[in-house]
């Protein structure tokens, strides 16, 4: 049984095969500030992870300042008046806590995991950072150095991940969420410390924030620190929704060749724009994460059977469904062809595979399968504290709530073969993709294709 | 590859180094000596688990190692060890690869293998209600695996793919450039996912050979976590592991010590970024300094955003995203890396700026305050090892394939705390005075202007 002890108490039951899962009592609450806070108990170790979620991310960026969220991110370790350069890193250091922090197209988030007797003193560093940041150039400037170094490590070294961001561009004809959450290249080279205060006092203020604690604490003690931590931050701005310009209906079928000197490997990926969680209507994301087991997750996956084993064409293939973020979403497809097949034969595959399922659904036991690891995944997930955190976080901040997260093994059962099936054939439409060839040189005759 | 949109870590360490355990990022297995109790069992078959039993989730975690991974690859064969333990799920007994995975996924089972340079691992993880299906299925893998013409072709193909896209990863080049020259000749020359060379030549007698040889009971270790009691495990264990052959038959490997010291080595690739690794002799598991050595590189460049190397190449100059330092003791040999990726044309500043951290380091140690500060750290993020059933699992193999011994867990802060100044002092000297084998992949740098 879950319990959420929100405004007002909700209870779930949820039955895994033959056996019950008790699930954590999730806390839920607000402070007059504005704050959410969810506490998720796990007491099995005297440790604690604590996680603040910012609901800003790429997404929220003025154009012309990509990269910004995740920049700011860097700063926000550059220390305050109370608490200057490296004193919370320092603490931490000493009393043996692990940190880190993150940025996505949708949220940003900093988490510490210490030892519990602790916590009241990260939050109270947290809550210091909220509002109290200050930035000279001298600690600014060599931080844009470190995120250009970032960018050449996961971005500009990578063929890969530079062809993702082609495809995630051109996708995306209206949203931002065609541009890279890391920013691109000749304007994070721009970003200034004027910039990144901008955007802190925008959007760093308690009634835009989550905080999320899991481990062995209990809800009323997390609610007693916060009262006296985060409690006592004024609110420094007031946030307008999150309304970002949403996609038109897309109409046309969108193909694009990267060529990369030091591809080895060719490989093609595709997206769909889809809807994700928080805009499906009732059920449609759920089906669209069952499709995305059976058509891409592992070896027993559509994609994987057809194109590796049986066709024998690709020595890799599969697919995902990325259903947390706030707007429409992403569905993908990708494959690494053997030496010597070409990319129509592989698209041909994959067209096909996908044909199939929107014309003939899927089969009770692929439906079967798929859900039972959905919410095994969830029961697994309990199992790990930071996990849990991050689950709630991520859905509180992109559109979700804690109701959202406990019901997810509901949902997933509810889900039937024909909302599968529906699915494929409204939001697998190769008019909402596009996709992407990544190749050591471009063809001959590229110029005569496009 | 299925990350719709990428998270930015605020810093990342890059597993440059293969697929062995980096004692940098991993030691310390931490347990607040209140909360996790390990109850040595003895199987009826006679076999050795390590069980911690944890009713409050429905679920139980197994991992095991067998001693003996990629460095029992023949000669030539590089590669074997990974790819067949890349098949084990691959079909087992009378059940083919399809039904294998089919199998798996109907019971939310997740189960994965590796091998690393010394030993080969798995590691299981079921719901409790579905622990018989399970652990059947582990049993064929370890003991029936059919290695199908087909099922071989397949991985091989994905692993030349893997290979393939390797060959120009800095990352990559630099690591195997540097393993191969500290180790030529010696097995841990040889990378264990193997080349384009000798994968090709690998046979299904070559993999059965291997299981056959590794696969027994007298150089495995298991670890057990989760909603099961000792009577239960030692079921288990006698179930899955029982019929494997009593011993191993292991090639000897002799012990080495990294070779080229003092060798700067440029691979020439073009990409934007360059990767540099600085690796030397590192000190044995088993050597009274190794705690010691452990602490000071946490000191140097160890987890926490406090190292030196931290500060002086990414905090104070922006050279770098990442940059760590690690202390690898491996079964045959000790290792001590440091590593980082910078832009090309400061590969070579970079360089000198973490060249000049160690040999500082080498020549007058840690402070009092950094060490003091280092084994609070050490001491304090003990029990964030040990907070998921799975973590645990990993750190019970690990304390047994070092040999450590069942009371690790408890000792362990105390000989932490024992660590001296006098004796991170002379470990410095011992780890980081002597020369070191660096490779540097990336575009050549210009030369410096002069006079500036």
């Amino acid at each position: 049984m879950r319990l959420i002890s929100a405004g007002a108490a909700l209870v779930f039951t949820f039955q895994i095969g033959n056996a019950f899962a008790e699930g954590p009592e999730v806390n839920n609450f607000s402070l007059p500030n504005g704050l959410e806070v969810v506490v998720i108990p796990d007491h099995r170790t005297p440790v604690v992870t604590h996680m603040i979620w910012y609901k800003v991310g790429s997404a929220d960026e003025t154009p012309g300042k990509s990269g910004l969220a995740h920049f700011l991110e860097h700063l926000m370790f550059k220390g305050t008046a109370k608490n200057p350069a490296g004193r919370f890193s320092q603490t931490l250091a000493t009393i043996g806590g692990q940190e880190n922090a993150f940025t996505t197209a949708d949220y940003t988030a900093y988490f510490q995991r210490i030892a519990k007797e602790y916590l009241p003193l990260v939050m109270e560093f947290e809550a210091d950072r909220m509002t109290g940041l200050v930035l000279t150039d001298e600690n600014v400037l060599p931080e844009r150095d470190v995120v250009l170094e970032e960018f050449n490590m996961r971005v500009a070294n990578s063929p890969d991940a530079r062809i993702g961001e082609q495809v995630a561009a051109a996708l995306y004809l209206n949203h931002p969420y065609g541009r890279p959450v890391i920013g691109w290249r000749q304007e994070i080279e721009k970003l200034t410390r004027e910039d990144a205060l901008a955007f802190y006092r925008r959007f760093y203020t308690p009634n835009n924030a989550v905080v999320v604690v899991a481990g062995d604490v209990t809800g009323d003690e997390v609610k007693r620190l916060a009262e006296k931590t985060y409690g006592k931050v004024a609110r420094v701005a007031e946030v307008p929704p999150r309304v970002r310009p949403q996609e038109p209906i897309p109409v046309a079928v969108r193909q694009l060749t990267m060529a990369d000197a030091r591809v080895a490997q060719p490989s093609l990926q595709r997206s769909y724009l889809v809807p994700s969680a928080s805009t499906a209507n009732p059920g449609e994301a759920e089906a669209l994460e069952i499709l995305a087991q059976v058509l891409g997750a592992g070896e027993t996956s559509r994609l994987y059977r057809t194109l590796v084993v049986e066709q024998h064409i690709a020595s890799g293939a599969g697919g995902w469904y990325q259903g947390t973020a706030l707007d429409d979403s992403r569905f993908g497809v990708f494959a690494s062809p053997l030496p010597g097949v070409t990319f129509a034969t592989i698209e041909a595959a994959i067209d096909a595979v996908i044909a199939k399922v929107a014309e003939s659904g899927i089969t009770p036991a692929e439906l079967d399968r798929a859900k039972t690891r959905l919410i095994a995944d969830t029961v697994y997930a309990e199992d790990n504290q930071s996990t849990m955190a991050r689950w709630y976080g991520a859905a509180l901040t992109s559109g979700g709530s804690v109701e959202k997260v406990t019901s997810l093994p509901a949902r997933m059962r509810a889900v039937t073969i024909e909302a599968v099936q529906n699915a494929a054939r409204t939001w697998l439409d190769k008019r909402r993709s596009v996709t992407g060839y990544l190749v050591k040189e471009l063809p001959e005759n590229q110029e005569k294709r496009s | 590859m299925s990350l719709a949109f990428r998270l930015c870590l605020r810093r990342l360490h890059r597993p440059v180094l293969g697929t062995l355990v980096l004692w940098g990022a991993l030691t310390a297995f931490p347990l607040s000596a209140s909360a996790t109790k390990i109850e040595p069992i003895v199987s009826p078959g006679g076999i050795t688990a390590w069980l911690v039993h944890e009713p409050s989730v429905p679920l139980i975690a197994l991992d095991f190692a067998f001693k003996g991974g990629a460095n029992q690859d023949p000669p030539e064969k590089a590669g074997v060890a990974t790819m067949a333990t890349s098949l084990l799920d691959e079909g087992a007994g009378d059940i083919d690869s399809k039904s294998f995975h089919e199998r798996l996924e109907a019971k939310a089972v997740e189960v994965s293998f590796s091998a690393t340079r010394d030993y080969v691992s798995g590691s299981l993880r079921t719901l409790t209600e579905n622990q018989d299906e399970a652990f059947e299925l582990l049993k064929l893998a370890l003991t029936a695996p059919r290695f199908d013409g087909a099922d071989v072709e397949r991985i091989r193909e994905q692993t030349l793919s893997e290979l393939r896209r390797a060959t120009t990863s800095p990352n990559e080049l630099a690591s195997r450039r540097w393993w191969a020259t500290a180790f030529a000749g010696h097995p841990y020359g040889s990378p264990p996912r193997g080349t384009l060379e000798s994968v090709p030549t690998i046979t299904v007698d070559d993999l059965k050979a291997f299981t056959r040889r590794v696969f027994a009971r007298d150089n495995l270790k298991i670890g057990i976590v989760g909603n099961i009691d000792a009577a239960a495990a030692g079921a288990l264990v006698d179930r899955v592991f029982g019929s494997l052959p009593a011993k191993s038959t292991l090639s000897p490997i002799a012990k080495a010590s990294p070779q080229g010291l003092g060798q700067k080595i440029a691979v020439d690739l073009d990409v934007p970024q360059s990767v540099l690794i600085i690796g030397g002799a590192g000190i044995l598991r088993k050597d009274p300094d190794f705690m010691a050595a452990f602490v000071l590189n946490h000191i140097l460049g160890g987890s926490a955003f406090s190292s030196r190397l931290y500060k002086e190449v990414r905090e104070a100059r922006g050279l770098a995203y990442s940059v760590y330092s690690a202390v690898m003791p491996l079964d045959y040999a000790a290792l001590f890396f440091s590593s980082t990726a910078t832009r090309y044309d400061r590969a070579v500043q970079t360089l000198e700026v973490m060249e000049a951290e160690i040999r500082k380091m080498a020549e007058t140690g840690p402070t009092e305050e950094e060490l003091t500060k280092a084994k609070s750290f050490l001491t304090g993020s003990y029990a964030l090892r040990f907070d998921t059933s799975t973590k645990i699992a990993e750190q019970l193999v690990l304390i047994q394939l070092d040999d450590l011994g069942i009371d690790y867990i408890d000792k362990r802060n105390d000989l932490v705390n024992a660590v001296t100044l006098a004796d991170v002092k002379r470990v410095a000297k011992r780890l980081l005075e002597g020369n070191m084998l660096v490779t540097v992949v990336g575009k050549p740098q210009p030369a410096p202007a002069k006079g500036g």
